[in-house]
């Protein structure tokens, strides 16, 4: 093994400290007293207090959580099905289409996207708000899923499934029984980046959105438009404790669902052999 | 029947996710191309009606006769619009730069790390991606600002004496990008050279090249797929970004995604924002079909 150099030391030291300097400054400051958040003058919870009376924003922190966990789960059911025609299905008519229509909008530009959206919800005559921003959030993140997705299910090990279709069980009873539980980690890692993923957006919602439907990065953005608080420092580090809260425990959850599984791959492959 | 219910779910596997696909990301991208061939009116939704489709065919063609491409001779005619493309591309173009010269580091030190710290170093790097873009954005504003934390920094230790400009000025927005793709950028090279094999430096060490030498002649190029797919990660989105230019660039600061969201929120005109959407997604139809290609490939290898 070659050794660590301290050329890359520092490079990753650096890069690292690049990445996280800005947000733990962020946070910092949404503890200071003073309404400045440039300069330091004690600290204080004051503007967190502040939060909980401001209705319009917990309306839109609702708004937000109810629009990402449906549009997660629906997503999460698109991707997974998606990640398997492409996996699985290796001919079918239209599959260059397909995987075009998989992998463009994770690098599509958001504006696009967001137009494009609303113009069709506009040419069908569907209201705008709720449901609106939650199909347009399945759409793109749905895509974000199958990736996950199939970057686990290329990995797999097939022999598992033939065994099962020859010991006669029917495709769909062997996709619950063994592929499922074995890519489960994958989907739920899958589920969890569609909800930040909603969580988080502001150009496609404003898009397509209508009246009443307000998401918190929306009324975010308004409030930093008029200049930098300590307020939206508060909301902006409960999101952030929020989403690395929950990436935590679902990368504890996968790596514990991963090492059991090996273990339990491991003793059956010795109980044969 | 359970023969059938089978043949019939296997079918839906394919069929329920392409259907929302179609519909949802294919379809409106033609809406959208029609609606830029139709002219502003006020109203709501403020352009001519698209083709009814209760008319049959007739309908379509009648409506046909009165598709207009005033709108992209508008876009010709405004040398605002030319601009804002051109320097989009450029933006995008210097900041995919300068994040592969400070992502290609970052990547290649996780590479060498300890095969234990790995992992960590890994979720480390995706932790940022899973935070609102828009957070990480707006803490820059606080760093940025004239009176802000990177200059006050930098007078106390005596670097400077006037504050340094940098908030509503290119630079900001070249941080912006940086700072917000540079998980896309490293990722893939990561991976690229995290499958490497080190051998093959090893040998052309014994072989009697430098370690730079090694570098440059054997590391590089088998990364050059991760760095690849890492400059299209970041190019692309960057050339229609808009909240970096809008929140940290100034009001001189033309980018085309920005325009669009003005031409649409503030001047209403739904028909001239189609067009400017079109001629980006022209723009970028050869970059995004190269990049479907390179995860297509990248698919069937991992096969």
């Amino acid at each position: 093994m070659a050794k660590w150099s301290r050329f890359n030391i520092v490079s990753v030291i650096l890069g690292f400290g690049f990445l996280y300097l800005p947000i733990v400054l962020l946070v910092i400051f949404s503890f200071n007293e003073s309404k400045l958040v440039t300069v330091w003058a004690g600290f204080s919870t004051r503007w967190y207090a502040q939060l909980w009376h401001n209705q319009s924003l917990l309306d839109a922190a609702w708004v937000t959580i109810r629009v990402a966990l449906l549009s997660a789960t629906c997503a999460t059911v698109l991707g997974t099905l998606a990640a398997l025609a492409l996996v699985r299905y290796t001919r079918f008519r239209g599959r260059v289409l397909f995987s075009g229509m998989v992998y463009a909008p994770l690098v599509m530009p958001e504006v696009i996207t967001g137009l494009s959206l609303l113009l069709l919800f506009v040419a069908v005559g569907l209201d705008r708000g709720f449901w609106t921003i939650t199909l347009a959030h399945i759409t793109f993140t749905m895509c974000f899923v199958a990736v996950v997705v199939q970057s686990r299910l290329l990995s797999f090990d097939q022999s598992i499934e033939e065994a099962a279709l020859d010991l006669g069980a029917t495709p769909v009873r062997t996709f619950f029984a063994i592929t499922l539980p074995v890519i489960a980690p994958a989907v739920f890692s899958g589920w969890v980046l569609a909800f930040t993923l909603s969580l988080d957006d502001l150009v496609i919602s404003s898009f397509t959105t209508g009246p009443g439907a307000t998401t918190l990065p929306m009324k975010i953005y308004s409030q930093v438009r008029l200049g930098v608080t300590p307020e939206i420092n508060a909301i902006c580090t409960i999101l952030i404790g929020v989403v690395a809260f929950g990436v935590l425990v679902a990368s504890i959850v996968t790596k514990r669902r991963e090492l059991q599984r090996e273990r339990d791959e491991r003793a059956a492959f010795a109980a044969i052999g | 029947m359970a023969r059938i219910a089978s043949a019939i779910a296997s079918r839906l596997v394919i069929i329920v996710p392409y259907a929302w696909l179609l519909f949802f990301f294919l379809i409106p991208f033609f809406i959208v191309f029609r609606i830029s061939l139709s002219q502003t009116v006020i109203a709501m939704p403020p352009y001519t009606p698209v083709f009814d489709l209760a008319g049959g065919l007739s309908g379509i063609l009648e409506g046909m006769r009165e598709f207009s491409v005033d709108n992209y001779v508008w876009l010709t005619e405004d040398v605002l619009y030319f601009n804002a493309y051109v320097s989009s591309l450029i933006i995008a173009a210097v900041s995919t730069f300068l994040t592969f010269l400070i992502g290609y580091p970052i990547a290649y030190g996780m590479a060498q790390a300890p095969r234990s710290i790995r992992p960590t170093l890994l979720m480390l790097v995706i932790l940022p991606f899973w935070t609102s873009f828009l957070i990480r954005v707006y803490a820059w504003i606080a760093i940025l600002k004239p009176e802000g934390l990177l200059n006050q920094f930098l007078i106390t230790i005596g670097v400077i004496d006037q504050p340094l400009i940098i908030l509503n000025t290119n630079w900001a927005i070249y941080i912006g990008i940086v700072y917000s793709y540079l998980p896309f950028m490293v990722l893939p090279i990561y991976s690229a050279l995290e499958k490497m094999d080190h051998t093959l430096t090893e040998a052309a060490q014994d072989l009697g090249c430098t370690p730079i030498t090694a570098f440059w002649r054997v590391t590089f190029p088998l990364s050059l797929a991760g760095v690849v797919a890492g400059c299209l990660l970041v190019f692309i989105p960057a050339v229609g970004e808009f909240v970096i230019p809008d929140l940290l660039g100034g009001s001189e600061t033309l980018m085309i995604g920005k325009t669009l969201w003005n031409e649409f929120n503030s001047n209403r005109d739904w028909p001239v924002s189609s067009a400017v959407a079109t001629i980006l997604l022209l723009i970028l139809v050869l970059p995004i079909v190269y990049f479907q290609n390179v995860q297509a490939k990248a698919d069937s290898e991992g096969r």
